[in-house]
């Protein structure tokens, strides 16, 4: 066969790919802006015209915001202390010698062997000893300690990849260590805190499980568990579920349109050497 | 003291510093839990609290006793077909996928982003989607079936679908991964290989099987290593589109949802039982271990012999 014509059959198969890959999106965004009758009767038609009731009752009827800002506060915490745990611990392991330094880098290692799910009556009993059953701040805690042998792994290996002429010149110079960690190292590893927090910030932002688990009271829940309250509460009003579904899917679609690299490579990071 | 000693110690305790945070919470949250679940395995419960040393008699139960042992075997046997399902279709065709991703023909960077859009939705919203799409009265698929006249089908409501239908949903969530996991590791094969390899007059299909496939070895160890890990803890989707007792009829029961209901109770698994669902986890947890540890060991010198 011709090169043209197979890399022509190549790319027929690709936008065929494409389009099975964002249908069910493009259905979910369009129904949004329908009612009930229009989606049943024709559903591959383009929306009439562009009602935003659907969206506007989801927003206003629903506990959405409520959800969504759980969510964002679950996540941003959680990110944020698996940064700066794994930061400090990583740099410990990668600029210092001291007795048993390898032996901690294994055990952190360990913990990205361990599915944490498995683990989940006796965190279910620990929360509840320590009076962090159906908190965010329980939550959190758990999620930083799923996440921190990832953050510690990356920036562990990058840490130890950096030169450490500028950190001598630094302590010759008289800086105190922590100056030389917050002015000097810190800035340099900025590709690998931006691989670590993609990593740990997009399966925490779409989890399900724990908050299950640990999270009862309404207003606490977290996005994609909040869904599950509202498809069943609108079960009938097909036009709100996928406006629902929709609302909920935006968020973390905009954000991984807008840094689609970086996604990319973070949350393959690992798996991708 | 002299000035270097105290620097020492200053240093150690700077150390010390840095590292606590980290182990504080890996140790009480991942390490004592793990502990304390192979502990509570041994235990019968009342409530939250643990109430007496039972030896191996929640292994026993749910092992070996009706009607509890023939639901673990129903539900792994769930697993493994999910996980052979996956690893022939979805990674299969996301190797084929990654093959015309390497040709970098125009247009390829978008695909490569599209086909990556739905691994960052959460389970919750691909599961929900797929099912109002699976609806056998208003559900797009059966539309768009009738169009080229097939009738519609309740695909998850009948015992002989539902299974199918959720992993096909898994592949469409989660293709996008193994592909560019194996596009990285074609990526690395490098441009001279190949087309040494073409001049030699190996078309696509001798090149896909005799020369790329050996050399993608570490990507394929990864994405069999994760596959069977996602198959065998799979939860979240189906517990979205068949509920957690993997209706209809339990045949969409796996151990994820089996070791949900064993834990915190429900209608057809008995009440909360800690102990048993503790064992259920100890269980889970060693056969992922020892499973992976020898495919680990068996990928790996498939790595180096070919």
């Amino acid at each position: 066969m011709p090169e043209r014509l197979k890399n022509s059959a190549i790319q027929l198969l690709l936008a065929i790919n494409a389009i099975i890959m964002l249908f069910p999106l493009g259905l979910m965004l369009l129904s949004s802006f329908k009612s009930n009758a229009e989606i049943f009767d024709s559903p591959f038609a383009l929306p009439p015209t562009l009602d935003f009731s659907n969206l506007l009752r989801v927003w206003h009827d629903t506990e959405f915001l409520q959800y969504l800002g759980n969510s964002l506060i679950v996540t941003g915490a959680s990110v944020l202390a698996i940064l700066v745990t794994s930061t400090l611990a990583a740099y410990a392991l990668a600029r210092y010698r001291f007795p048993f330094n390898n032996a901690i880098f294994l055990f952190f290692l360990a913990g990205l062997m361990v599915p944490l799910k498995l683990a989940v009556i006796p965190l279910f009993i620990e929360l509840d000893t320590l009076h962090l059953l159906d908190t965010r701040l329980g939550l959190i805690l758990v999620y930083v300690a799923m996440g921190l042998p990832s953050g510690v792994f990356i920036l562990t290996g990058f840490l130890r990849s950096l030169p450490g002429e500028m950190e001598e010149s630094a302590r010759i110079e008289g800086a105190s260590e922590a100056r030389i960690l917050w002015q000097i190292m810190l800035p340099l590893a900025r590709p690998a805190l931006v691989i670590a927090a993609i990593q740990n910030a997009v399966p925490i932002w779409n989890d399900f499980f724990f908050p299950l688990i640990f999270i009862a009271t309404d207003s606490r829940k977290t996005l994609p568990q909040g869904l599950t309250v509202f498809m069943g509460e609108y079960n009938t009003d097909w036009g709100v579920l996928f406006a629902g579904l929709t609302l909920a899917a935006l968020p973390i679609t905009i954000v991984y349109i807008a840094l689609s690299r970086h996604f990319i490579a973070g949350m393959t990071a690992g798996a991708v050497k | 003291m002299t000035t270097r000693t105290v620097r020492r110690w200053r240093q150690g305790g700077w150390i010390v510093l840095l590292l606590a945070p980290a182990l504080i919470i890996l140790v009480g949250f991942v390490t004592l839990p793990l502990l304390a679940a192979l502990r509570y395995a041994f235990y019968a419960f009342d409530g939250l609290a643990p109430a007496g040393f039972v030896g191996l008699a929640n292994f026993q139960t749910i092992l070996f006793e009706a009607p509890y042992a023939a639901w673990t075997m129903r539900a792994l046997g769930h697993n493994a077909i999910v996980f052979v399902c996956l690893m022939l279709f979805q990674n299969g065709l996301a190797y084929l996928l990654a093959f015309a991703l390497l040709k970098t023909l125009p247009g390829h960077r978008l695909h490569q982003v599209i086909v990556f859009l739905p691994v960052v939705l959460s389970a919750v919203i691909v599961g929900f989607l797929w099912k109002l799409m699976l609806h056998p009265l208003f559900g797009v698929i059966n539309a768009a079936l009738g169009l080229i006249g097939i009738a519609p089908h309740p695909w998850l409501g009948d015992e002989n679908t539902a299974l199918g239908a959720i992993i096909l949903t898994n592949a469409w969530h989660w293709l996008g991964f193994p592909a560019l996991i194996f596009l990285a590791g074609m990526q690395r094969i490098g441009a001279e290989t190949l087309e040494a390899a073409r001049l030699d007059g190996a078309g696509d299909w001798v090149l896909l099987r005799r020369i790329i496939w050996p050399l993608v070895a570490p990507a394929t160890t990864i994405v069999f290593t994760l596959t069977f890990i996602g198959s065998f803890n799979w939860f979240e989707l189906p517990y979205v589109m068949a509920g957690l007792t993997g209706s209809p009829g339990g045949t969409t029961d796996v151990l994820g949802l089996y070791a949900y209901r064993l834990a915190f109770g429900s209608a057809t698994a008995g009440l909360q039982d800690f102990g048993r669902g503790s064992a259920m986890a100890v269980l889970m947890f060693v056969f992922l271990a020892v499973v992976s540890a020898v495919a680990l060991k068996f990928l790996r010198r498939r790595e180096m012999e070919i």
